[in-house]
């Protein structure tokens, strides 16, 4: 059996539609059987609400008198693109205000207009012949726009990489806070209720598609940026005007350490026209599965812990290498709920009709990483091969000679293996010299936590470290842990000054 | 644990911390002074076992002192239930009631502050 799209728009015009969420579906199925869900149900409400950074609006703000061609503009101090037209902007969600940092971002600009609260447009141009004016200041409010358009590259993830930090560093991201030694997992996506994960195959979700964004009715306008539903990780492209969104599902927020981004809240109602869509929208939690990367390691191809299901991540706690972690989620459940539910409202009482896509999103597309043609350096490339180093029982005194033999102030110090076991500088034998007390021997004095670099690691990384921990040298060690040079600042001060060259 | 130190300055200037650090040697660590001419009140922490011989202190040398037991506090209209400070909370003072709404045992708050750059709306915070 199937059911046409248009007995379920006629169901839903004459009020007697069967509309259920995407949590109650899977029970539905289990009672009636795939047949029986198909006869009794015409559509499944999916929701999510949770962090997207890309997000925006487009807006019009109609000509000034006499008339400028805007070639930069600030709404709150948050710059917005205006290279597009003489009046249009388009401001991101992760923009950051110039002058309140990462508490005030283009998402806060973005909830200020849904409230209703004034914000100050600010523009500049050279001036044209047709545009004379050169600078614009003034205040506006949603409704003192021509179109505020919201216009969103990638939503609606149809599931999201969870995060844990094996590094002894507590890492500040985009999913979080995230404590050192695997210390929690924190994860994204609303799971059972997640709109993709209820039609992977993207059968019933394509352009045209009508949704729920932020409180208006929106649209699918196609495949979203990044998008790669052959792996499990399709995106869309959604857009909604503004007016008609409500702050109840539109969240400016800030990352510690990240920077602004966009709570939306997204829901596209999917029509039962077939089985297919029937055993699609059965999906529960434990059927969802998502990988958990390490984020200590600043690749672009972080180390899978384990995988999950989204029913394990949400249940509190996960097992990682014999302990239990315990588990924090970014988006909210009970928002998406809200969601789903606002959005079986309004197809219940007829104020939504569905449709069918009007061109199908390729479910086959998987993305590429960016074609880097500048290799980017790595450690090997610029660190110092022949260096001088100490055998940790050897005295003071002759670490001293080394060094100032060397004309260097970082001495790397072994064992007898040669596998570095701290780091003496300078600074810690001027300070023995003082405090004679301290001991004799190199290990009585050389700092034993070394943050190190491995010949693989892209300098930026060696960079950022040394500027985290305020030093000056880094050794390089092999994988196992053998010394086998040392990176400095001034290498890198080489490197940035132009020596690096392909 | 969190101390809430006043004292009046009209009888002398009186360097309340500087003496209870000097006379009992426990390490006081300022977290927020408000200080003028007549008056000041100091949020100070001090290691738990040390809590009880400060307070005498500093209540010898006439500082009112209260016991900070309040937990941290939550602004209910920004909180949107994400749970995202579920597990920075060293305390377990954070989890989800049936219908996923995030509910705190305060009791169990040590006002260590973790959470509070964790909450991406910036929902939580300390003092009132
Ligand atoms: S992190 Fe903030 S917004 Fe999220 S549940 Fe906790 S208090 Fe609420
Ligand atoms: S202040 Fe510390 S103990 Fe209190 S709720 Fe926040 S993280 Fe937990």
């Amino acid at each position: 059996m199937e059911k046409s799209i248009d007995l379920i728009n006629t169901r839903i015009r004459d009020g007697n539609a069967r509309v259920v969420t995407a949590e109650e579906m899977p029970a539905i199925v289990d009672e009636l059987g795939e047949q029986g869900a198909l006869a009794e149900v015409d559509v499944v409400t999916t929701g999510t609400f949770g962090a997207m950074c890309s997000s925006g609006a487009f807006f019009n703000f109609g000509h000034s008198d006499p008339p400028i061609r805007m070639e930069r503009v600030w709404l709150n101090d948050v710059e917005a693109y205006a290279g597009i037209a003489a009046v249009d902007a388009y401001l991101g969600a992760t923009q950051q205000s110039e002058t309140r940092g990462d508490r005030y971002g283009g998402a806060h600009v973005l909830e200020d207009l849904v409230a209703g609260n004034t914000i100050e447009l600010r523009a500049l141009s050279k001036g044209t012949d047709c545009y004379p004016r050169t600078t614009l200041k003034t205040e506006i409010t949603l409704e003192d726009l021509n179109q505020a358009v919201m216009c969103n590259p990638r939503n609606s993830y149809q599931c999201y990489a969870a995060a844990t930090n094996s590094s002894d560093r507590a890492l500040s991201t985009y999913m979080g806070s995230l404590l050192p030694h695997h210390g929690n997992v924190s994860f994204s996506g609303a799971g059972v209720l997640s709109p993709l994960a209820n039609d992977p195959g993207l059968r019933v979700i394509g352009s045209g598609t009508p949704i729920f964004l932020c409180g208006a009715e929106g649209m699918v306008i196609g495949e979203g940026t990044q998008s790669s539903p052959a792996t499990g990780f399709g995106t869309l492209m959604v857009r909604g005007e503004m007016r008609g969104m409500s702050p109840e599902f539109l969240r400016a927020a800030t990352f510690t350490g990240y920077g602004a981004t966009l709570y939306v809240g997204l829901g596209v109602p999917i029509p039962v026209i077939d089985l297919g869509v029937v055993r699609s929208t059965a999906v529960r939690d434990e059927d969802i599965t998502t990988s958990i990367v390490d984020y200590g390691v600043p690749a672009r191809d972080r180390p899978v812990v384990r995988t999950a299901t989204y029913a394990e991540l949400r249940s509190g706690k996960i097992e990682i290498a014999g302990e239990d972690v315990r588990t924090s989620s970014l988006s909210s459940f009970r928002k998406a709920r809200e969601v789903a539910a606002a959005l079986a409202d309004r197809v219940r009482t007829g104020k939504m009709g569905l449709a069918l896509p009007i061109r199908r999103i390729d479910a086959t597309r998987r993305v590429h990483p960016l074609r880097e043609t500048q290799r980017t350096p790595r450690v090997r490339d610029i660190m110092q091969r022949a260096v001088p180093h100490i055998g940790k029982d050897e005295e003071i005194a002759t670490a001293a000679r080394t060094l100032l033999k060397g004309e260097t102030n970082h001495l790397p110090v072994l064992d007898a293996e040669g596998k570095l076991v701290g780091i003496v500088t300078t600074y810690d034998i001027s300070k023995a010299v003082v405090q004679p007390k301290s001991g004799k021997k190199v290990s009585d004095i050389m700092t034993r936590r070394v943050i190190r670099t491995m010949p693989d690691e892209a300098v930026d990384v060696a960079a950022r470290k040394l500027e985290q921990h305020n030093i000056s040298a880094l050794p390089v060690v092999d994988g196992d842990g053998r010394l086998i040079g040392l990176l400095s600042a001034i290498d890198l001060g080489k490197l940035f000054g132009g020596r690096w060259r392909r | 644990m969190k101390l809430l130190v006043t004292f009046s300055r009209k009888g002398g200037r009186e360097p309340v911390i500087a003496r209870t650090v000097k006379e009992t040697g426990v390490l006081i660590n300022v977290e927020r002074a408000n200080i003028d001419s007549m008056a000041g009140e100091v949020l100070v922490d001090v290691p738990d076992t040390d809590a009880d011989l400060v307070c005498r202190k500093m209540r010898e040398t006439g500082a009112s002192v209260r016991i900070l037991e309040e937990s941290v506090l939550r602004d209910v209209d920004e909180c949107i239930d994400c749970g995202a400070c579920i597990s920075i909370c060293p305390q377990d003072v954070f989890s989800f009631d049936g219908e996923w709404r995030l509910v705190l045992d305060g009791s169990r708050c040590v006002l260590c502050g973790k959470c509070i750059p964790a909450c991406p709306h910036h929902a939580l915070s300390l003092l009132s």
